[in-house]
C-alpha cells in the first residue's frame, strides 16, 4: 500500500546516565514509515516513547543507529517534519495570526493568505487576532495544528497531541485531523497511550515493550474511514493490542 | 473597577490616622522645630508659588531619566547577550556579581573624581545602580524561556534574527519589565542621596538646604513626601507596561 519509505529508523539505541549506571531507554529499535502512512506507536508509560519521538524528529541524537528521512540521514530538526506535543508550543506572546506566520518565510508574498487559509481550515477564523491565553484548550490545539500545517510539512510528529484535552474534545480533534489528512496527505507518526485513538486514526500500530523499548508487536488497521471504534472487529483489535500491553480481559 | 475603588478606603484611613497621630504628637509636645501637617502644606505651597519646587523636581527627574535611560540602552542588550551566549555569561557574570552589591553611595567619591560635581556624577551613579538589576533580570528571563518554545522555533528553522525578535525578546519581555521597575526604583533612591551630598539642585539638595538654611523642617518633610509621591508615580507608569497585550500572557492563569 505504501510503496515508498518516508522514514527509516535503523537500529536506534539510546541510554541516559542513571543512578546505578546506564539506563537503556531504547534498545536496537528499527522500523519504517511509508510515504503518506499513519503509524501509531503505543506503549506502557515510561517506556521511552517520547525519547524515541525526539530522536526521530531530530531533537535528540541516538547513541547509535540512524534515522533516515527520504533516504538521507537526519541530524537536526527542520520544517519538513513538525512536532506537536501534549504541552503544546504555540507562542503565548504572539497572536494566532502571528503564530501562523512564524514558520513562513518573510519574503513570501502569499504568507498572509496562507495564514488565513489555515486558520479557516482548523476553524479559527475570527480568532486570528486573539492571543493564545484568550483561547480554550481545544482552540489552542487547533492553532498549533494550523501553525504546523501552514508550512506544508511532509511529516507530522505527534507526541500525545490530544492527551491534555478531555475525552470529547480529544475525539473532536481526532476527527479534525482525519478531515485535514484526507485533504493533504501527510506522513504521520503518532505516539499515544490511548489504544482507541490509535485504532481510530492509524494505518498501522506498533506496540513497544517496557523499557528498554523494542517493537513487541505490529498490527495493521484494515478498516476504511470513517471508522467505528465500537465495531466488533475494531474491538477485537483493541483487545489484542491491550493484551500485548499486559491488560487481559477476563470474561 | 467599583471593587478597586472600595479597596482604597482602608489605606486612606491609615493615612488619615498617621497624619492625625503626627499632628497630635506635635501639639502635645509643643515642639517648635518639628512642623505640623498644616505647616508642611503651607511650606509646600510657598515653594510651589516661587517656582523653586518645580525646578528641583525637574532637576531630579532629568537626572533619573538620563541615568536610567542609558542603563536601559546598555543593560537590556547586555542581559540578552549574556543570557543567550553562555561564554559571555561565564566571562562577565563574576565581575558583575562583585560590582552589584556595592552600594551606589560608595561610588560617590569616585563619581565626583571622574565627573566633577555637575550633572554627570549623579547620572553616572543612577546608571551604575540601575543597570545591574536590569542585566540580572534580563539574563534570568532568557535562561527561563521554556524549552518547548525554543524547540518549536528550531523546528521551523527560522533565521537568527526572527528567533531573537519573535521568540527570545518577547519571551523575556516580562522579566525585562520587572528589571526596569526595580531599576527605576533604585534610580529614584539614588538621585536623592546623590543630590544631598554633591549637588546644588534637585529634591535631595532641597531637603538638605532647607535644614541648613534655618531649620525649615516643614520643607524637609514636604520634600520627603514629594519624593515618595513621585516614586509611586514612576512605579505606576512602569506598571502600565505590564498591561501591554504582548506581555499579558505572563500574568494570566
Amino acid at each position: 500500500m505504501f510503496t515508498r519509505t518516508k522514514i527509516e529508523i535503523q537500529n536506534v539505541r539510546k541510554g541516559f546516565p542513571g543512578d546505578d549506571g546506564r539506563l537503556d531507554v531504547i534498545d536496537d529499535l528499527s522500523f519504517t514509515v511509508g510515504d503518506g502512512e499513519f503509524v501509531a506507536i503505543v506503549g506502557p508509560s515510561g517506556c521511552g516513547k517520547t525519547t524515541l519521538m525526539n530522536i526521530v524528529a531530530g531533537f535528540l541524537a541516538p547513541d547509535s543507529g540512524a534515522v533516515l528521512v527520504d533516504g538521507r540521514a537526519r541530524f537536526k530538526p527542520n520544517a519538513k517534519g513538525v512536532l506537536i506535543t501534549q504541552a503544546g508550543s504555540v507562542f503565548p506572546w504572539l497572536t494566532v495570526r502571528e503564530n501562523l506566520l512564524f514558520g513562513l518565510d518573510d519574503s513570501r508574498s502569499d504568507r498572509e493568505a496562507l495564514a488565513r487559509e489555515y486558520a479557516e481550515l482548523v476553524g479559527l477564523n475570527g480568532f486570528e487576532n486573539n492571543y493564545p491565553h484568550e483561547l480554550s484548550g481545544g482552540m489552542l490545539k487547533r492553532a498549533e495544528m494550523a501553525r504546523a500545517l501552514v508550512v506544508k510539512p511532509e511529516i507530522l510528529y505527534m507526541d500525545e497531541p490530544f492527551s491534555a484535552l478531555d475525552a470529547l474534545r480529544s475525539l473532536r480533534m481526532q476527527n479534525e485531523l482525519l478531515r485535514i489528512l484526507a485533504r493533504e496527505r501527510h506522513t504521520v507518526m503518532l505516539i499515544t497511550h490511548d489504544v482507541e485513538e490509535a485504532i481510530h486514526l492509524a494505518d498501522r500500530i506498533l506496540v513497544l515493550s517496557p523499557r528498554p523499548a523494542r517493537i513487541q508487536a505490529a498490527f495493521d488497521v484494515p478498516f476504511a474511514h470513517p471508522r467505528r471504534v465500537s465495531s466488533p472487529a475494531a474491538q477485537a483489535l483493541r483487545v489484542a493490542i491491550l493484551k500485548e500491553l499486559g491488560v487481559e480481559f477476563t470474561v | 473597577m467599583k471593587k478597586r475603588f472600595g479597596m482604597i478606603w482602608p489605606s486612606l484611613m491609615v493615612l488619615a490616622m498617621v497624619v492625625a497621630i503626627w499632628w497630635g504628637a506635635v501639639a502635645l509636645t509643643k515642639s517648635v522645630i518639628f512642623p505640623t501637617p498644616w505647616q508642611v502644606v503651607t511650606g509646600t505651597l510657598e515653594l510651589a508659588r516661587d517656582g523653586t519646587l518645580w525646578e528641583h523636581m525637574r532637576a531630579s527627574l532629568f537626572r533619573v531619566a538620563a541615568g536610567f535611560g542609558i542603563a536601559v540602552i546598555v543593560g537590556i542588550p547586555l542581559g540578552l547577550w549574556m543570557g543567550w551566549v553562555r561564554g559571555a555569561f561565564l566571562t562577565l557574570n563574576p565581575v558583575f556579581q562583585i560590582l552589584r552589591p556595592i552600594s551606589p553611595i560608595a561610588w560617590i567619591p569616585i563619581a565626583i573624581l571622574w565627573f566633577g560635581v555637575g550633572n554627570a556624577s549623579p547620572i553616572y551613579l543612577i546608571f551604575i545602580s540601575s543597570v545591574f538589576p536590569m542585566i540580572v533580570q534580563t539574563i534570568a528571563g532568557v535562561h527561563t524561556i521554556e524549552k518547548r518554545y525554543l524547540r518549536a522555533a528550531e523546528n521551523f528553522g527560522v533565521t537568527r534574527r526572527k528567533l531573537f525578535l519573535q521568540v527570545v525578546i518577547p519571551a523575556t519581555l516580562p522579566q525585562i519589565i520587572v528589571g526596569m521597575r526595580i531599576g527605576l526604583g533604585v534610580a529614584w533612591l539614588v538621585v536623592v542621596a546623590a543630590e544631598m551630598i554633591a549637588l546644588r539642585s534637585g529634591l535631595g539638595y532641597m531637603i538638605i538646604d532647607s535644614r541648613n538654611a534655618g531649620n525649615r523642617y516643614d520643607l524637609v518633610i514636604a520634600g520627603m513626601i514629594i519624593i515618595g509621591l513621585i516614586g509611586l508615580a514612576l512605579d505606576r507608569i512602569m506598571r502600565l507596561l505590564e498591561n501591554m497585550k504582548s506581555v499579558r500572557w505572563r500574568y494570566v492563569h
